[in-house]
């Protein structure tokens, strides 16, 4: 490793402007984090599936199959040189097909999380913040929900209406904003001792701008941290919702719809499985290995280096 | 000009311990209990004592960061402690705190400039964010740091920097009093004396007052005018500090005095004998009966185990709070009544 | 066994490899406790006196440090060339240390008999000599260990969790644990700092005791001078990674010859009272960007060309007095 030194901020002699704060800050978490292989696996993994999602159009050889497509004379045909993964029973090309469904994965785990996520930090904020009774009601309605598995609310819920996406994605995040409402509630909890808290107080800053300006910017790593491992989590969960037919409805490419099709022609035609299957998989170890990594730097961020 | 700046007369400060599902109430931390004095303008005031003296909940308390459970607090001639919003506020203006620990009294997430501007947001005292800008530098060139720093964060800045930092959010409301808890005690010594010359010259220049909270005697004989000794949430003696440390008269003071580690032969000879015969500092949750030093004092008599002490002044100025100090006074009620006259009548 | 020296540390460099590059944390660090002495560390934060603490217990974590060159000496045996079994063997038996915070080095969850116990047992089973001991034999050595350092009912004590004590009822607790082993060197990192004034007078009053009683040598680290002046008999003054001044402590603080030493001593505030001084200009430098020569002579009021250029050596003033500074070399000293 090359020794470079670089400049140290704490040196008096130099003017620092807030461009050079900015890198310094960036730098160190950087190095923080490309120390440890894991983390840079799984940012790898996340990064490049986001990749061929946005770009999904033009990586894959037959975009115009991934919906509604038909090619009888080619169903069922094993991988090959023109289909990389085969082609499924109506003749589309399984590899465009896995490519969109990441699409819809992505886009599934980003709706959850961007509507779950501010909702549940928001109470957790307030119930940790000013405690007493409203903490009581808020964390005792939380235990509820958490209380409720997943995966068996969203079926509750997608079971009871007519099936879509959209409903299996208000589904999940009906009950994902419990996760982090409690982790906020317990950061909160904490930090709001702290002196620097205090010391906010005897200026007299309002509750609101304590919560924004002094408690939530010491939660973020945390709620990054969990929102990256909830997003593999959040994946599975939509993939199962659809795998039992409440999620994506054909000729969508879910993978989760793809897998449910595809096992009744197992294990003869393995690969209507065997790619979607592997495709969840990477996606969420993808996304583990990387919140893993995100939570190794955090925790050395702490410890002081 | 005589009326003093800030009076504090009987205060109490209780904390509940709360147990349960519910929440249930047990007992309480009596972290202050009937704390009298007086700050004049102009003056640094010191209160010293251990843990669990109630000293610092007596600096937080009168900044309002805590609500007295009882007693008044009296700045500028207006009552405090039942203050509506707005003069609350312009309380908060006029007096501000110090943090001890350099460490957690800066949020780790926010810049020096943040930090700073923070006051200035709340208070609206700045037009625009140019003007911010300007009273941030001229903030920072006050507690003698460069503005080169206004876009650092904590982490690069060193105990006694961060504590300049604290010193300049204090500063930036244009306060008249500070309560300074314990501000250089996390600090190196060399790094200490700046910063105590940085408070002294700033008392001086911006005619500051000061409550002085402290464990360290030998500091607080240094710069303090009058200091007052606690133990466990009441005040047991208070004077002239020259003449607390010369003639220190409560077996607690000199127990205190003499247990200070010293550098050099003078010191050692100044120091009183101690008049304690070892045990623990009690806690504020079940404090002793009578008075609360008597389990380790070597003069306790019966009587110290049966009364608590009245604090009496016993020669000018100079109170004390010990049944066998004041044998030789008359301990009637009337002279306790005449200390509290002294402080609400002048 | 015929060494004089409990510890030796001779010339010992120590580097860490950070975000901005190296840091050279400390620079030919050199100190040595004679058997029976109890001997001053004293350095204000940052100056090394931690990190050459963990180098002598075996304690620091290599990458990311680096110990470029040096020799610690426990006893006659090289601690750098010891592997963790060995070391393992003699901590907690011929070494023992004392924390700062009695809260942090006691376990929550264990009570103090247990703790305590356990401590004895470690020893018995890492000492070659022992039969093991039988429970009663622990239990009353663990007993007759908190009777020692006046611990009011031991019995009772046994069985408190460290959260039910006072802060100084768990520092003895720990002293107990410290020296049930008997060792022969024990290093103290800032006893007494976390607790209040009175009790910390008590604690090394009775520290001072134990240790004058079975005569183990002693390194007390810590940044309060005045606990130096009152508990030690030699001590090293250290900034920046470099040692400065060395003297019996007497000598040392009735007439420092360092221009740190000095600006140090005057700091600090006086019971007899009057103005603080004026600190000392300037701060601790930066361990990366090291300049040559002797760190301090950026913030020293008396420094001369030589100063930025070459590390001044030790000029040996009296016997055990020895300054690194070039304001007394060629003054009639000798240098090193």
């Amino acid at each position: 490793m090359k020794n470079k030194n670089r400049i140290s901020l704490s040196d008096d002699s130099i003017t620092v402007t807030r461009w050079m704060s900015f890198k310094d800050r960036v730098g160190r978490s950087w190095y923080r984090f490309r120390r440890n292989p894991i983390s840079l696996a799984g940012a790898s993994m996340v990064f490049f599936v986001i990749f061929l999602a946005i770009f999904a159009p033009y990586v894959t050889p037959y975009p115009e199959q991934a919906r509604a497509f038909t090619d009888l004379e080619n169903t069922f045909q094993p991988p090959s040189r023109s289909h990389w993964f085969g082609t499924d029973e109506v003749g589309r090309d399984v590899f465009t097909r896995v490519i969109f469904g990441y699409r819809i994965s992505l886009m599934m785990a980003a709706v959850v999380l961007g509507i779950s996520v501010p909702f549940g930090v928001m109470l957790g904020l307030i119930s940790g913040y000013f405690g007493g009774r409203i903490e009581t009601i808020i964390m005792r309605i939380t235990d509820v929900f958490l209380a409720l598995p997943a995966l068996v609310m969203a079926l509750a819920i997608c079971a009871a209406f007519t099936p879509t996406v959209e409903k299996a994605m208000l589904a999940v995040a009906s009950i994902w904003w419990t996760w982090h409402c409690r982790l906020v509630n317990a950061i909160t909890r904490s930090i709001k001792t702290e002196e620097f808290v205090q010391a906010s107080k005897v200026i007299g800053d309002s509750h609101l701008r304590i919560l924004f300006k002094d408690i939530l910017p010491n939660c973020a790593s945390a709620i990054m941290v969990k929102v990256t491992l909830d997003a593999g989590f959040v994946i599975l969960v939509g993939a199962g919702l659809s795998f039992l037919g409440l999620g994506v409805q054909p000729p969508k490419p879910g993978l989760g719809t793809m897998i449910s099709y595809g096992a009744a022609h197992l294990p003869t035609k393995w690969w209507l499985t065997v790619f979607p299957s592997f495709a969840i998989f990477f996606l969420i170890l993808g996304f583990n290995l990387l919140g893993d990594g995100l939570r190794d730097m955090l925790d050395v961020e702490s410890e002081g280096i | 000009m005589n009326e003093p700046l800030l009076i504090v007369d009987n205060l109490v400060k209780y904390f509940p311990i709360r147990v349960g599902f519910f929440q249930r109430q047990i007992g309480d931390v009596r972290a202050v209990e009937g704390v009298c004095l007086d700050i004049r303008s102009g003056e640094i005031f010191g209160l010293v004592g251990e843990s669990g003296s109630g000293k610092s909940t007596v600096g937080k308390t009168i900044v309002r960061l805590f609500k007295p459970t009882s007693g008044t607090i009296h700045f500028k001639g207006k009552d405090v402690t039942k203050l509506n919003a707005e003069n609350l506020r312009s309380f908060k203006k006029d007096a501000q705190m110090v943090f001890q620990d350099p460490k957690s009294s800066l949020n780790p997430r926010r810049s020096i400039k943040s930090t700073l501007e923070d006051p200035l947001i709340t208070h609206k005292i700045a037009q625009n964010g140019n003007n911010r800008t300007k009273i941030v530098r001229d903030l920072l060139r006050m507690v003698e740091l460069s503005p080169n720093y206004m876009y650092k964060y904590p982490s690069a800045l060193s105990g006694g920097q961060r504590q300049r930092v604290a010193i300049a959010r204090a500063l930036a409301v244009n306060p008249s009093f500070i309560v300074l808890d314990e501000p250089t005690s996390a600090l190196d010594v060399s790094v200490q004396a700046k910063i105590i010359r940085l408070l002294q010259k700033l008392q001086i220049e911006l005619q500051l007052s000061y409550l002085f909270i402290s464990h360290d005697l030998s500091l607080t004989r240094t710069i303090t005018s009058r200091t007052a000794v606690m133990y466990v949430g009441r005040i047991y003696e208070l004077a002239f500090t020259e003449e607390l440390f010369i003639k220190p008269l409560h077996p607690y003071t000199r127990t205190l005095i003499s247990a200070v580690p010293v550098i050099s032969k003078e010191e050692r000879l100044v120091r009183p004998i101690k008049q304690s015969r070892g045990g623990e500092v009690p806690s504020p949750v079940t404090p002793p009966k009578g008075c609360a030093f008597h389990p380790r004092c070597s003069l306790a008599d019966t009587i110290c185990f049966q009364q608590l002490p009245d604090l009496l002044e016993v020669m000018p100025g100079h109170f004390v709070r010990c049944h066998n100090v004041s044998v030789n006074i008359k301990s009637t009620k009337e002279r306790g009544n005449q200390f509290v006259k002294s402080f609400r009548g002048n | 066994m015929g060494d004089p020296y409990m510890l030796e540390i001779r010339n010992l460099d120590v580097h860490f490899r950070i975000y901005e590059g190296i840091s050279r944390v400390l620079d030919g660090v050199s100190l040595y406790v004679a058997k029976g002495e109890r001997v001053g560390f004293a350095g204000e934060t940052g100056c090394g006196k931690t990190v050459t603490m963990k180098a002598v217990m075996g304690m620091l974590k290599i990458p990311p440090a680096i110990i470029p060159h040096g020799e610690i000496f426990l006893d006659g045996r090289d601690v750098l060339k010891m592997s963790q079994r060995e070391l393992q063997r003699i901590k907690g038996t011929e070494i023992s240390m004392i924390f700062q915070d009695p809260m942090n080095a006691l376990n929550p969850v264990f009570t103090i008999g247990e703790q305590l116990c356990d401590v004895i047992r470690f020893a018995r089973r890492n000492r070659s000599s022992g039969v093991n001991l039988s429970k009663k034999e622990v239990y009353d050595k663990a007993i007759a260990a908190l009777e020692e350092v006046r611990l009011p009912d031991p019995e009772r004590i046994k069985n408190n969790y460290p959260l039910e004590l006072s802060g100084g009822m768990r520092q003895r607790a720990l002293i107990a644990m410290a020296l049930v082993n008997e060792p022969s060197f024990l290093i103290a990192d800032e006893p007494g700092t976390a607790l209040d004034v009175t009790i910390q007078a008590q604690i090394l009053d009775l520290l001072s005791e134990l240790v004058k009683n079975r005569r183990i040598s002693v390194l007390l680290i810590t940044h309060n001078l005045g606990v130096i002046q009152e508990t030690t008999e030699r001590v090293y003054i250290m900034y920046a990674g470099q040692v400065v001044e060395t003297a019996p402590t007497a000598v040392l603080f009735n007439n420092p010859r360092h221009p740190y030493t000095q600006g140090l001593l005057a700091s600090v505030p006086r019971l007899t009272g009057g103005q603080i001084a004026e600190g000392i200009p300037g701060t601790v430098p930066d361990y990366i960007n090291t300049h040559f020569g002797c760190r301090f002579h950026p913030r020293c009021s008396h420094v001369m060309p030589i100063c930025s250029q070459k590390k001044p050596p030790f000029t040996m003033l009296e016997t055990s007095q020895y300054v690194a500074c070039y304001l007394y070399t060629n003054k009639g000293g000798q240098n090193e």
